[in-house]
């Protein structure tokens, strides 16, 4: 059986299809991802997230090409609409549309109506108005993507929503592990830092043991979520326990714009007690990597020297980040049907 | 099923069609093989082997995925997008000749895609193409350069290129298309 009849469009006239090649061995299951919208990896299987990383590896070596861009997405209008400050997602999305060949626009919550009083759904349909073929969203409020896939005929992509998840973070950060290790089965990574804001650990939490990671997780116990345990991790306060032995350690920026109340007496105690410095690097795996979803807070959950040593992959994360939305934006582009929501 | 080029055959073929590159291009120097996914990287490799064969000169060869540039993606709003694979072109492809290499030429939309991924990496002196079987039914107006065999078929007709490396058989079969 072909592989490119599995995968070619149905009811097509599959003229480039019909040239029937057959299949290569690792291609005899179609791999398929059937979704409108990616609203976060709760939704997504072990094989649809292995077929995002796959895809992103093609997706890579677009941008070492002199002419850095496939027609691929030509005449797609995609809307990212970002109602909370980022300067790594936003433009990451935007030259990976542009790689694709997408035209796109920005709206920042700071220039648009919002500020009039505008309500989210509102904006969208407004926005809908104009049919886009996709809307990524970045919103402080947890769920606001789902909402925003019930009333929308676009795709959506969430880019951040909350407390919530951060998908395309997630699958970014798996697939610079998977790059520098081979694999992601089997390895201890442990995520330090504050646990109870972050929509980068719960996205990566249900990303890694998907995939069969030993997750450990760390921070101060006011800053780690009751129950964290029963999500098929290891929870400790002790930073040094988290990192004996790793082969990944990733630092959770400490969120103080989320924040209300005291969680932990100083920022320089919390470096003393919590912070990835030198000499805690050291009881990790020789050949530990050392993440950070970023922005960085150098010298709070990160030492300088950590930061810029040899064992950061923290700019090759947001090199991968490109390719891996690349792949996101490609799949769902000819995903499921786009219904019209009731 | 009939099978309308056997192991012997295709064996003998590329090294007809390796001969047919260096007389026409007075050796192998500026030349380069770029293969199609799947096939045409396989086809590809095995020109090169030749082409040292019979020169004594390694010709630089690389695999390209044209998916991203098919004439068909978006056109369905329905379905699952093809798997995309690696592009590896290891080396610039400014002012050389390259091979382009594919198994079957049908509609040539295949190949248009592969001419304008090809462009995208630099500006070749000239593109030769090379197909191991000319089946017919052009819908572009594409033309191989170097062809294995000129296969006559009907469009209720499939042609299949099994090889070694991925099928475990190198034969052309020829089979009625499955509706």
């Amino acid at each position: 059986m072909s592989a490119n009849r599995l995968t070619s469009p149905p009811g097509g006239t599959d003229t480039m299809g019909a040239k029937p090649t057959g299949a290569e061995p690792t291609d005899v299951v179609a791999r398929t991802l059937r979704h409108k919208d990616l609203l976060g990896i709760a939704d997504l299987t072990p094989e649809e997230i292995l077929l995002i990383l796959d895809t992103a590896e093609a997706m890579k070596e677009i941008g070492f090409r002199p002419i850095k861009k496939v027609p691929t997405l030509r005449g797609k209008t995609i809307v990212n609409l970002f109602f909370e400050a980022s300067t790594r997602t936003r433009t990451s999305f935007e030259i990976a549309e542009k790689r694709l060949s997408a035209d796109t626009l920005n709206i920042a919550a700071s220039t648009s109506s919002i500020q009039k009083g505008e309500t989210l759904a509102d904006t969208a349909l407004n926005l809908e108005a104009m049919a886009p073929d996709m809307i990524v969203l970045r919103h402080s409020a947890s769920g606001s993507c789902h909402m925003l896939s019930r009333i929308c005929r676009a795709g959506i992509i969430n880019a951040g929503d909350g407390m919530h998840e951060h998908p395309t973070q997630a699958l970014l950060d798996a697939f610079t592990i998977r790059e520098r290790k081979g694999r992601l089965r089997g390895l201890k990574v442990a995520i330090i830092g504050d646990l109870l804001h972050s929509r980068v650990l719960r996205s990566n939490l249900l990303l890694l043991t998907k995939l069969g990671a030993d997750v450990w997780v760390s921070g101060p116990p006011t800053l780690m979520p009751p129950g964290i345990d029963r999500l098929g991790v290891t929870a400790t306060t002790s930073v040094d326990e988290a990192t004996e032995g790793a082969d990944v350690v990733m630092l959770l920026r400490v969120q103080l714009e989320r924040m209300q109340g005291a969680f932990f007496p100083s920022l320089r105690e919390y470096f003393s007690v919590f912070g990835m410095t030198e000499a805690r690097v050291r009881r990790a795996n020789p050949d530990v990597i050392i993440m950070h979803p970023g922005p960085m807070n150098r010298g709070v959950e990160i030492a300088s020297e950590v930061a810029d040593g040899p064992y950061s992959v923290i700019l090759e994360q947001v090199a991968n980040g490109v390719a891996v939305r690349m792949a996101v934006l490609y799949l769902l582009a000819g995903g499921a049907e786009h219904e019209a929501a009731a | 099923m009939p099978v309308v080029m056997d192991a012997d055959r295709v064996s003998r073929t590329l090294t007809r069609i390796a001969h047919e590159i260096v007389e026409r291009n007075r050796g192998v120097d500026e030349l380069a093989l770029v293969g199609i996914r799947t096939r045409g990287v396989t086809l590809a490799r095995r020109l090169a082997q030749r082409l040292v064969e019979i020169t004594g000169e390694s010709v630089p060869t690389g695999a390209l995925d044209i998916t991203l540039y098919r004439d068909d993606l978006m056109r369905s709003p329905v379905g699952p997008q093809p798997v995309i694979r690696r592009t590896e072109i290891p080396f610039s492809i400014d002012d050389r000749k390259i091979l382009l290499v594919d198994d079957v030429l049908y509609t040539g939309r295949t190949i248009r895609a592969a001419l304008d991924a090809l462009i995208d990496f630099g500006r070749p002196k000239a593109i030769q193409l090379v197909v191991l079987v000319d089946r017919g039914h052009r819908e572009l107006p594409i033309k191989a350069d170097y062809v294995g065999k000129n296969l006559p078929t009907s469009l209720k007709e499939s042609v299949q290129v099994r090889l070694h490396e991925a099928d475990g058989v190198d034969e052309v079969v020829v089979e009625e298309h499955q509706p």
